[in-house]
């Protein structure tokens, strides 16, 4: 029983069960498409196996298996010499078979890390161990809410759909620590390929969260498990992105901190995030009982995979991108973590700066591109096939056709908001450069329309010429390039 | 419903390829009380009155008494087991709506339906 008093000071430790989907096209045990139905019309996505049905047989997709080797090794975790599959038993009508296929004993990961950066500090996150499970099918409540549902329609199209469970260490401290970690999460597995966080459903997170007297702290920030294993703890469950995983954990914990405060317990329980109201609910104890009667799926054959770890190449990570990047293009903290952002971003990047100047890449996609679409609320993969429209834009700049202003102000925006290409805006607004004699003309008209700046030009007085530019943009409609405009005076005034 | 496992119980897992350790294999006598009978109907969603559950009780335990027999088994050369059985990441036809709700006793709208749960 606890003595502890409200006033005590007391730490915030949360462990993370985070459940991706793996980009396969098929299920992990049967040949049925994962790619979202017709119309989202239901259970037509279904074979025999993924139904449950008798006589039917699971066999592993070996890309299910790769993506699982590949996250390993990101997360510089252990593949084991051998990893088996068990029933997990429950009694629910997602699951047509009454079991789940995952792994209990013998997980294809264990023992990982992902270091985070929070608030400038880097925190390192233990991974206990990642494996591989078939997802449920979903179920609707129909007639009225969960309480007052009159009866279960079932879809099995998401039933079989590869999944894998990570599980951290209970290493986070706070709520922003576990938005962090899982955002960190995210980038990596688009980085390696193996997870769309686009797709409905990609991201579910679970997070057991409980209290303890912050001096059970030790020095290096872990918690003993004897003090661990002594707090009750509640699992929030329905979590489902990485913003919301901050506001769930914010409310549960100021609802723990509220129970202890009135001097009461925390129960050891389930409870529901739910999203719409903000706030977590308990399920009903019954629920969280949990005795799931693991045993062997004997109808799947134990994997060695371990080597498999030396055969199967991962991408270049974000971390170690950011720094090349740094070093190589000579790009500041800022630009390098924004063109890391995505895997898509930095390729797109890379691309560009490979045929142009790196920093002038480095501005068009970072400050120009990600802002344009960031202020639209467009990501990069929203104008995919678009990508070499972008790399032309760039090219006019740098061949001095367009002007930075007009290709940033006017074509870009344009050709986000109309879906235009760069060649068709230019031709509509009529920001090709002018012709060389259009400016020269407007030069000569400029220097003989206003004999005052010349001659304060000529008394020394510098911001004459400013000017005089300024009357040149005006009359060629700022189609002119400010800097040869700049030459042509000088040229002309000192000549 | 996503369920998960709680990482916890599973360092003291049991050996790969051991059956479901609550028979305690080998002791001679499994040992099946009222209380377990009522837990495993529980899981299993069936509701038994107070005379089945001795009757199960029972039952249960003459039959696990017959997978002792199992016990007299000689140990054997057995073929090796099979290691990475996998398939290509390659869609197969399935089946149709109508054929996979072919067997169900209720649909609506291209579901299974079934009574309500919570
Ligand atoms: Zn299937």
């Amino acid at each position: 029983m606890s003595t502890r008093t409200a006033s005590e000071e007391r730490a915030v430790v949360i462990g993370l069960e985070v459940h991706v989907q793996l980009e396969t096209d098929t299920k992990v045990f049967c040949g049925c498409s994962t790619e979202p139905a017709d119309d989202e019309e239901p259970n037509t996505r279904t074979c025999p196996t993924c139904l449950g049905l008798p006589g039917a047989l699971p066999v592993l997709n070996e890309a299910a298996v790769e993506a699982a080797v590949k996250i390993g090794k990101a997360l510089d975790a252990d593949i084991p010499e051998t990893t088996t599959f068990h029933r997990k038993n429950y009694y629910y009508p997602d699951l047509p078979k009454n079991f789940q296929l995952t792994q209990y004993d013998a997980p294809i990961c264990a023992d990982g890390e992902l270091e985070v950066s929070v608030d400038g500090e880097r925190r390192t996150i233990g991974i206990t161990r990642a494996h591989l499970e078939e997802d449920p099918g979903s179920i609707q409540h129909a007639g009225g809410s969960i309480e007052s549902a009159t009866h279960t329609l079932v879809n099995y199209n998401r039933a079989g759909t590869p999944l894998m469970e990570v599980v951290t260490e209970p290493d986070f401290r706070s709520p922003a620590e576990t938005r962090a970690f899982l955002a960190k999460l995210e980038e990596v597995l688009e980085y390696l390929g193996v997870f769309d966080a686009t797709r409905d459903g990609s991201l579910r997170v679970d997070a057991n969260v409980s209290l303890v007297d912050a001096d059970e702290v030790t020095e290096d920030g872990s918690v003993p498990e004897a003090v661990l294993a002594d707090a009750n703890r509640a699992e929030v469950k329905n979590i489902s992105s990485h913003k919301g995983a901050e506001k769930a954990l914010a409310y549960e914990i100021t609802r723990q901190r509220n129970v202890l405060r009135r001097g009461r317990e925390i129960e050891q329980e389930t409870r529901h995030w739910d999203e719409g109201r903000g706030v977590t609910v308990s399920m009903r104890s019954k629920e969280a009982e949990k005795d799931y009667r693991y045993f062997r799926e004997a109808d799947l054959p134990a994997l060695e995979v371990s080597d498999w770890k030396d055969r199967i190449p991962i991408p270049e990570l974000p971390d170690a991108r950011r720094e090349r990047f740094r070093t190589e293009y000579g790009l500041d903290d800022e630009a390098a973590s924004k063109l890391t952002s995505t895997k898509e971003v930095a390729d797109f990047f890379e691309d560009v700066a490979g045929e142009y100047d790196p920093e002038l890449a480095a501005t068009w996609v970072a400050d120009n591109l990600l802002g344009e679409l960031n202020y639209r609320e467009m990501e990069i993969t929203d104008v995919t096939d678009r990508l070499d429209e972008f790399t032309r834009l760039v090219e006019l700049v740098d061949a001095g056709e367009l002007t930075v202003k007009n290709a940033e102000e006017v074509v870009l925006r344009e050709m986000l908001d109309e879906g235009e290409d760069p060649e068709s805006v230019i031709e509509r607004e009529g920001l090709g450069k002018a012709e060389s004699d259009e400016v020269e003309t407007a030069v000569e008209a400029a220097i003989e329309e206003n004999p005052d700046a010349v001659a304060d030009y000529h008394d020394g007085d510098e911001g004459a010429i400013n000017f005089l530019v300024g009357q040149v943009m005006q009359a060629t409609g700022g189609s002119a390039d400010p800097g040869q405009v700049n030459g042509l005076l000088r040229e002309r005034l000192d000549g | 419903m996503t369920d998960t496992s709680d990482p916890d119980g599973e360092s003291a897992g049991p050996d790969a390829g051991d059956a479901d350790g609550d028979t305690k294999a080998g002791s001679g006598e499994p040992v099946v009380d009222a209380a377990e009978v009522e837990h495993v109907a529980e899981l299993a969603r069936v509701r038994l009155a107070e005379e089945e559950t001795e009757t199960f009780a029972d039952q249960f335990a003459e039959i696990l008494e017959y997978f002792e027999a199992l016990d007299e088994v000689p140990d054997l050369d057995r073929e090796e087991e099979l290691v990475n059985v996998m398939r290509a990441d390659e869609v197969e036809a399935g089946l149709a709506q109508e054929e996979a709700l072919a067997n169900a006793a209720e649909t609506e709208d291209g579901f299974f339906k079934g009574p309500k749960v919570s």
